[in-house]
């Protein structure tokens, strides 16, 4: 049995590594805010030209870029998982990294600190920026976004690991998984129309997930004013699910790779 | 475990799937000095380090590193060891200083600044320290490579091929480095490579590898005498070949 230690220096030894890189190119952070950007732009005059066409986005003109945007949270935090743990595949740095004291729950932790940056970066630029646009505020929904920003990061961050423990086992061929996993799901999730909108079948499916959920409160939010309950505790609920299963998974294939020699051939 | 050696393994197997790389492996190494590991292309030494350094599970066996159980401590006994290698890289995109500052803090080490600017005035690293890894030479990566691996001060230093790709310069310097470090600070080293002027030089001790397996250990001079030649070379070709001692 290994000694379970955790170390705040060593996790911000890995994430002081991508924060090094972030800083030696201006075009990985303009990334980072660019497609958020550009699809709240789309988004925002879709909804302008909707709200003289729909009573609905008349009734709640945020809904479509609130959907657009707290999206992308989910997203981001995949893909900033995904990303930087990859970087370090692209570079042959596990090697080193894994020879070194660091424990692979600590690089874990760092994973998911860099997502919170990446995703805060990203989605917060976009956020600012649709305030003098589009006269529209995410952060007038108060409180609730909070919640709804956590339940979206933490889902993306179990789909992350999972698909980040899936590109180690299987290599850097398995690694158009990390860019479109997240968008399978996208239709389940509930984002502009309500889960009723779904065939029945299909309904539980979409209310196994955490994120309908909370595009469900969030719709509620918008145009009843009021914030349900039951919505974020079954979210929590299916997140701690979720989020175990994508430790867990990339625990289980990070062994995988101790056993089938991996951390020294992984890389371009 | 006997206190006069720094590695100690034992029934030893690493099989990738129906493919048995490390067959019943067994050997120690002495505390204090070099060892090197020797054999083929496909004869089991990098698997080995990489066992040994915790990369890699063993099928079956045992790993004593330092006086403890390599599978069962192995992060205790990462703080006291260290790698370097020439085929793993560090990260391409950071300075040579970010890249130490970053390593020097998975180890948690004090008065880091200190340390790395002490590496790189050995290792003449100290003009290069804000250049990019992937901007220098590949004498210059193994040399930062290098100073990675001794950052922490290691007790035991695994090294697969420190000086390929060398100009015999450069590999001089870093071998007599390595050298000063050991009458420094006691440390042992496990040297895989293929440079048999370099062994000659370096280790005291050889443990020759084929087929996953320990085919013959001695001194430098022992194995010379046992196979009746003149220089490592000619032992290394005579084992690779099958041929038996004399």
């Amino acid at each position: 049995m290994q000694d379970i230690h955790f170390s705040l220096r060593r996790i911000g030894a890995v994430a002081l590594r991508h924060l090094y890189l972030m800083r030696s190119s201006w075009p990985r952070v303009l990334e980072m805010v660019y497609w958020p950007t550009v699809q709240m732009i789309l988004w925002g005059f879709i909804t302008l030209y909707l709200q003289g066409n729909s009573s609905l986005i008349a009734q709640a003109s945020g809904l479509l870029l609130s959907g657009v945007l707290l999206w992308d949270v989910l997203f981001r935090g995949q893909l900033g998982i995904a990303l930087v743990f990859m970087e370090e595949m692209w570079s042959r740095n596990l090697g080193h990294l894994f020879v070194s004291p660091l424990r692979p729950y600590e690089m874990v932790v760092s994973l998911l600190f860099m997502s919170l940056l990446r995703t805060l970066i990203g989605i917060g630029g976009a956020t600012l920026i649709a305030i003098p646009l589009f006269q529209y505020s995410i952060y007038d929904m108060g409180l609730p976004l909070i919640a709804f920003f956590l339940n979206l990061i933490i889902m993306g961050w179990a789909i992350g690991l999972m698909v980040s423990g899936i590109v180690l086992r299987y290599g850097m061929g398995a690694e158009s998984i990390a860019w479109v996993s997240v968008f399978a799901i996208q239709p389940l999730c509930a984002i502009y129309y309500p889960v009723a909108t779904l065939p029945s079948w299909l309904q539980p499916v979409a209310l196994a997930l955490p994120a309908s959920h909370v595009f469900e409160g969030m719709r509620e939010l918008l145009l009843q004013h009021t914030f349900n309950v039951a919505h974020m505790q079954w979210a929590i609920g299916l997140n701690i699910v979720f989020l175990s299963a994508g430790i867990a998974v990339f625990l289980g294939y990070f062994r995988v790779a101790r056993r089938r020699g991996l951390l020294l051939q992984v890389g371009e | 475990m006997h206190p006069e050696f720094v590695i100690e393994v034992s029934g030893l197997y690493k099989y990738f799937d129906q493919f048995c790389a490390i067959n019943d492996l067994q050997f120690q190494a002495r505390k204090g000095v070099t060892t090197a590991l020797l054999g083929g292309n496909g004869a089991g030494k990098t698997t080995t380090i990489a066992m040994l350094l915790g990369l890699l599970t063993p099928s079956q066996g045992k790993i004593h590193i330092l006086g403890e159980d390599m599978l069962q401590h192995r992060y205790r006994l990462l703080h006291r060891m260290n790698f370097s290698s020439p085929y793993v890289d560090l990260p391409q995109r950071l300075t040579i200083r970010q890249n130490l500052t970053v390593y020097g803090h998975l180890y948690r080490l004090p008065r880091l600044k200190e340390r790395i600017a002490e590496l790189a005035q050995a290792l003449n690293l100290d003009t290069l320290l804000d250049k990019r890894y992937g901007q220098l030479s590949a004498g210059q990566k193994t040399r930062v490579s290098l100073a990675k691996s001794l950052l922490n001060k290691p007790e035991l230093l695994l090294m697969d091929e420190p000086t390929a790709s060398l100009d015999p310069d450069t590999a001089d310097s870093i071998r007599s480095y390595l050298e000063q470090y050991q009458r420094d600070t006691g440390a042992s080293i496990l040297l895989a490579s293929h440079n048999m002027a370099e062994v000659e030089r370096m280790a005291s001790d050889v443990i020759m590898m084929r087929k996953g397996q320990v085919v013959d250990t001695g001194t430098p001079d022992e194995l010379l005498a046992r196979y009746g030649r003149n220089n490592l070379e000619e032992v290394f070709i005579d084992i690779a070949r099958h041929k038996e001692s004399a």
